[in-house]
Formats: C-alpha cells, sequence, structure tokens
C-alpha cells in the first residue's frame, strides 16, 4: 500500500512535469468551450431547441475531448514507453509488482480528468452561464463509468503495441475516431440518428453525459430509437468490464 | 553457507538455445564472476536466477528459495541491477532512489547510498539529463537500495570512463565488506580479475571452467616466455640446455627463451651460473585474456569498446 502511495505521487508528479498532456489533455478542453463560447452566433438562444443555445448542448464534447486524450492517446503512450524502455522489467525484480505502476498510471489519469472536469464545469458555468449539471448524480456516474469503458479501451491499445510509437499511431486513431462520436467534427444534435444510436454504445457515451448534464439538451440530442439513460450506462459498464478483461488477458510486461 | 546454486540450468527460446547446461554455486560473501563472448548465455543465466525467465529445465537455489515458486521473498532479498533497463525521462534521482526503497521491507538509507554513489548534487537532476556514468551509478544504488543479502550486477561499468570504472570497483568490493554476495557479469577480464573471488567462464552456454582469477590463468597457460639482453656474449646451449626451455632466439641481441613450467628461475639461475646479467629482463605476464581466450578460444572485447550488447 505504502509502495503504491509513492508510486501514484511519483506518477503524478511526472504526469505534472509533461507539459504538452497537462495542456492537451487537462486544459484545452476548457480553452475549446472558451474559445466556441466566444463566437457570439453559437451563444445566441434558439427557438427550435427550446431557447437553448449552441455551446448549452456542445459543452458535454470539450469534456469528452480531455477524457479521450488521456485514456486513449497519454495512458498507452507512457505503459508502451515503460515496457519498450524496461522499466516495467526492471520494477519486476523489485518486490512491487509492475501491475502497481500500472494500476498508478489509472489513478493519476482519473484524478487528472476529474481536476480538468472540475475546471471546465466551473469556467462553464463562470463565464458562459452554462448551468452545473443539472443531475449531478447521474453525471458523475456517467463520467466515471464512461471514463472506466474509456480506459479499458486505452488498456488494449497499451497491450497490443509493440513500441511507443505505434503506441501513438493507435491512440491517434482511436481518438479520431471515438472523438466523432463525441461530436467534435459533427456536433450530436446534427448527425443522422442512426450514428446517434450507434453512439450510445461508444465510450464515453457523450449521450449520458449530455443528458445528465441539461435534461433539455440531453432531450434534444436523444432520438426516439435511443437507449433510455440507465442502459447506457450499463452498455458502458460492459465495455470497461470486457476490454479491461482483454487488456489483462493480453498484456506483455516485455 | 550457498548464496546461490544453479544445477543443470537449460533454456531455449524456440530452436535457439541460449543455456546448455550450466552449473556453479556462488558461495555467502564471495564476488563471483561470469565472463564469457557475447552470445554465451550469461545474460540468460542471471535472468533465470533473478526470476525473469523462466529454466526449461535444471534447478535454481537463491539463498536457499525458488526463485519461480518464491517470488516474493526472492525479490526481497536479491538486488538485481539490469543491462538494459532505464527509467522514466522525467524522474529525479531522489524520487527514484525513494520510490525504490519504499517497495522494501527493511531498505537501506537511501540518503546515505546516494551519497555513497556521488550522486547527491544530482539529486534534483531528472534522469534523461544524467550522464551515462551518472545512469550507471543510479542503476546501482537502486539494485542495492533494498539491502539485499545477494546483488546482480550485469555489465557493471559499461559506458564508464576509466575513472569512474576504477571508482565502481572500490565502490564494489565496500559493498562486498559489508557482507554482501555479488553476482557479476562482465566482459571486461581486468574488471573481472580485479574483483573477482572466483569466475566462471561461460561458453556456447555451457561452463568452460570455473575457478579463481589466479587458478584460471595458471589452468590455461601454455608456453612462457623470457626476454633480456645480455652483457657479455653467452653460449646458447646454456639456455637450450635446460629441460624447461623449448626456443631460444637471438635478435640484434635480444634473447627471447620460450619455455614451460618454472622458467624465469631456471633462466636466471643459469644466467648467474654463466655469470651472464641479464639486462632488460621481462616475463611475459599471462593474464584472464590469455585464460579467456584458452577456455572460449575468441578473443575478448576490449574496454575500450563499450557498446552495450545482450549476451
Amino acid at each position: 500500500m505504502r509502495a503504491l502511495l509513492k508510486m501514484v505521487k511519483v506518477e503524478g508528479t511526472l504526469f505534472l512535469r509533461d507539459s504538452a498532456t497537462v495542456i492537451f489533455g487537462v486544459l484545452f478542453p476548457t480553452g475549446l468551450l472558451l474559445g466556441l463560447g466566444a463566437i457570439p452566433a453559437l451563444r445566441e438562444p434558439s427557438p427550435e431547441t427550446g431557447g437553448l443555445r449552441d455551446i448549452d448542448i456542445w459543452a458535454p464534447t470539450a469534456l469528452v475531448f480531455g477524457m479521450v486524450m488521456i485514456a486513449v492517446q497519454h495512458v498507452p503512450a507512457v505503459i508502451a514507453t515503460y515496457r519498450e524502455r524496461g522499466i516495467l522489467r526492471r520494477l519486476s525484480t523489485t518486490p512491487a509488482h509492475p501491475r502497481g505502476v500500472l494500476l498508478a498510471q489509472m489513478i493519476v489519469a482519473l484524478a487528472s480528468v476529474v481536476v480538468s472536469a472540475a475546471l471546465m464545469t466551473f469556467l462553464a458555468w463562470a463565464v458562459l452561464d452554462i448551468a452545473p449539471p443539472e443531475r449531478p448524480l447521474e453525471f458523475v456516474v456517467a463520467f466515471v463509468v464512461g471514463y472506466a469503458a474509456l480506459l479499458g479501451l486505452g488498456m488494449v491499445s497499451a497491450a497490443v503495441v509493440r513500441t511507443s510509437s505505434a503506441a501513438n499511431q493507435l491512440g491517434t486513431l482511436l481518438f479520431v475516431a471515438l472523438m466523432f462520436f463525441g461530436g467534435a467534427f459533427l456536433p450530436r444534435v446534427v448527425m443522422p440518428d442512426v450514428l446517434r444510436e450507434v453512439g450510445e454504445f461508444i465510450p464515453p457515451g457523450l449521450q449520458a453525459l449530455t443528458a445528465a448534464w441539461s435534461v433539455e439538451a440531453g432531450q434534444i440530442t436523444a432520438t426516439a430509437g435511443g437507449q433510455p439513460f440507465w442502459p447506457q450506462i450499463a452498455v458502458m459498464a460492459g465495455i470497461a468490464v470486457t476490454a479491461s478483461a482483454v487488456a489483462a488477458k493480453l498484456f506483455r510486461w516485455e | 553457507m550457498t548464496a546461490l546454486e544453479v544445477r543443470n540450468l537449460h533454456k531455449r527460446y524456440g530452436q535457439h538455445v541460449a543455456v546448455d547446461d550450466v552449473s556453479f554455486t556462488v558461495e555467502k560473501g564471495e564476488i563471483f564472476g561470469i565472463i564469457g563472448p557475447n552470445g554465451a548465455g550469461k545474460t540468460t543465466t542471471v535472468e533465470s536466477i533473478a526470476g525473469l525467465r523462466t529454466p526449461d529445465s535444471g534447478s535454481l537455489s537463491v539463498l536457499g528459495l525458488d526463485p519461480t515458486k518464491d517470488r516474493a521473498e526472492v525479490r526481497e532479498r536479491l538486488g538485481v541491477q539490469l543491462q538494459e533497463s532505464s527509467f522514466p525521462d522525467a524522474i529525479k534521482v531522489a524520487e527514484a532512489l525513494e520510490l525504490h526503497s519504499s517497495f522494501y521491507r527493511n531498505p537501506a538509507d537511501w540518503r546515505e547510498l546516494m551519497e555513497l554513489l556521488g550522486l547527491t548534487e544530482k539529486r534534483d537532476t531528472q534522469y534523461k539529463a544524467l550522464s551515462g556514468g551518472q545512469k550507471q551509478r543510479l542503476s546501482i544504488a537502486l539494485a542495492l537500495v533494498g539491502n539485499p543479502e545477494v546483488a546482480i550486477l550485469d555489465e557493471l561499468t559499461t559506458g564508464l570512463d576509466p575513472q569512474a570504472r576504477r571508482d565502481t570497483w572500490s565502490l564494489i568490493e565496500r559493498v562486498r565488506d559489508t557482507g554482501v554476495t555479488i553476482l557479476l557479469v562482465t566482459h571486461f577480464m581486468d574488471e573481472a580479475e580485479r574483483l573477482s573471488d572466483r569466475i566462471a567462464v561461460i561458453n556456447g552456454g555451457r561452463v568452460a571452467a570455473v575457478d579463481t582469477p589466479a587458478g584460471l590463468i595458471a589452468r590455461s597457460s601454455g608456453a612462457r616466455q623470457v626476454r633480456f639482453r645480455v652483457s657479455q656474449p653467452l653460449d646458447r646451449s646454456v639456455l637450450t640446455d635446460l629441460p624447461d626451455v623449448t626456443d631460444v632466439e637471438i635478435t640484434e641481441g635480444r634473447w627471447l627463451v620460450t619455455g614451460r613450467g618454472q622458467l624465469l628461475s631456471s633462466v636466471a639461475g643459469a644466467l648467474a651460473r654463466a655469470r651472464v646479467v641479464a639486462e632488460d629482463l621481462r616475463v611475459d605476464q599471462r593474464n584472464l585474456d590469455d585464460a579467456f581466450v584458452a577456455f572460449t578460444g575468441r578473443a575478448p572485447e576490449s574496454p575500450g569498446n563499450s557498446t552495450r550488447r545482450v549476451g
């Protein structure tokens, strides 16, 4: 336990020294939202969306951006580097199992997205007047379970790649795919129904996050054939468990 | 007391036999060297002892424990400095030492170790900014931070400059003086000769010889040679008649006598009886390099070649 706490502390310190990840993973989502919020047209209440502004409906996408960045880009790259450079192997000659360093990585990755999300929801409220999550409990559940599903995918990626450069390539590919369903290229609200319905099965689950943040926005982005909130959460939990099991099965320590 | 026991170790990777049949025993408090050409199976042998590889057959014992079955206990008591191991770029020296000391039940004082290895002034330097020698010293410190009873040091001074190598040698001798058993893998003959109490020569996945450095040299030596100049004329037969002498060559006043056994005392005695003074007398000193060649049929790598290799 003492060793794990020390590892979390050291991995956290190393994370903070990696300025690119801190900027893109933690600070950028807030910057992106504030930047888009500076465009007047996106702050106009629209009668078609029941008086909601585009920025209100789109805000959860910025949140997803930070989560995906850390879970599928940053974490697998660090783990692949640790494997490639014999750091995991070196650890396995000590009483600390290299499992500890993976766990520490995941704890740090969770802490960093929590900070990122807290910063974003606070500034979204303070600067853009986007109300804090209306259903806080559901929001926390959707966030944690959705993130667990993302990290599961990240760990599968870390398990199968051989080198850190392969981890970066696969990470970028996953990032683009996940962010497509995360509404970064095409806002969810304008996606065809079929894409929206598929999107409910894509981590971290944008629809559940949107619905928990703002009930009205959730109604606008939902489709007639879509799943209710809790089944969406169950899907994410299933993905988290399955992906973690696959990652654990495929993981190579050297 | 036996610290390490390796019996008929055999390990293959697919078709490639990395270790064919290796056996040796290391006593407590010993510095035991392993030398051999690249690809001889040295690294696979020590990785098996460290529990990183599971042998295909044979048995291993570390302080009476099995590295595969008693993993946890072996890891507490065995310190390992691996060839080709590294640490995260941004970790600082003091952080790495403090972190690793937290893994062990009874760790050494990591600040003291940092001082002993001359890393105190680098305590806040990130790993990526350390020189090769400093990285190596950090790696040694981390192998010792758990207060191990046995330490495996693989290619201890590869990449170090000559002064740093000598400093590291005296450090290892001090560590041994505290009772730590050391298994030293090296391809530097001077290092093996200077530090080891006993040496195993591994060649082609088998142990070619195990002995003290002096014993290996003595066992390997065939012909010996003595060179000198003489102050007065001397008849060749004075030396060729000696039973230990096999050949005498004279080139421009320089005598080169080849023979065996107690060649130097035979030659010196004969010269004294002939009342001839030998000047510029030199005896070809045989060393571990010669033993290496004799047991492996290959020349050891020169210490100037500091590239890292998998052995």
